[in-house]
């Protein structure tokens, strides 16, 4: 899993028969500093995330166990909303996380 | 499975009903050596792994999600598997 923002939605009206009445969003994933890195994916959303919220999204097959039909064709769903960006406890401690093992 | 460092945790009151209680995790994959590699990533907690540990961490979904909440077939694509207590690495060139 990791974060991303919702930046914005897709409108398709002829897809595939799983995926009707679910939601395509657009995503920007994040860095533990809340950056974006790489480019933007498609996402199914599971949990009623909108545009702006901060999510955590899952990848590749598991992605579709987040749907009623575990056959819903997604590599990419979201499976939560971050509470706030308070909620992600290592914003700002990331230059202490670089050094020698424990 | 790869080596990865907890950043911290992350909280979701809404999210996929079937991750229970397991704890969000912020991890940064990193090498053998300490240096981090590639994007950080979240991974559900099976160990109870702090800030500041090292840790393994498996990216498959059956693992994962069995390792995490007990039940295979969640939405769960990593989860940390066991707490790192020291790496050695043979330093000659291969």
């Amino acid at each position: 899993m990791q974060l991303a923002r919702v930046i914005g939605n897709v409108v398709s009206t002829v897809k595939n028969a799983s995926l009707e009445g679910r939601k395509l969003l657009i995503i920007q994933i994040l860095d533990s500093d809340l950056l974006p890195v790489g480019k933007p994916l498609v996402a199914i959303d599971s949990v009623g995330a909108g545009a702006g919220e901060l999510v955590f999204w899952c990848r590749g097959k598991e992605a579709s166990f987040a749907l009623d039909g575990a056959e819903a064709p997604t590599d990419c769903t979201i499976v939560g909303i971050v509470d706030s960006e308070s909620h992600v406890k290592s914003i700002g401690k990331k230059g202490a996380t670089k050094g020698d093992h424990k | 499975m790869i080596l990865a460092r907890v950043l911290g945790n992350v909280v979701a009151t809404q999210k996929n009903s079937r991750y229970g209680n397991a704890r969000i995790m912020l991890v940064q994959p990193i090498n053998p050596d300490g240096a981090p590699r590639g994007a950080s990533m979240l991974a559900l907690d099976s160990v109870d792994a702090g800030e500041g540990d090292i840790v393994i961490v498996v990216q498959e979904g059956w693992s994962a999600s069995t390792a995490s909440t007990g039940e295979a077939g969640a939405a769960i694509d990593s989860a940390i598997i066991g707490v790192v207590d020291s790496i050695e690495q043979d330093t000659r060139k291969m």
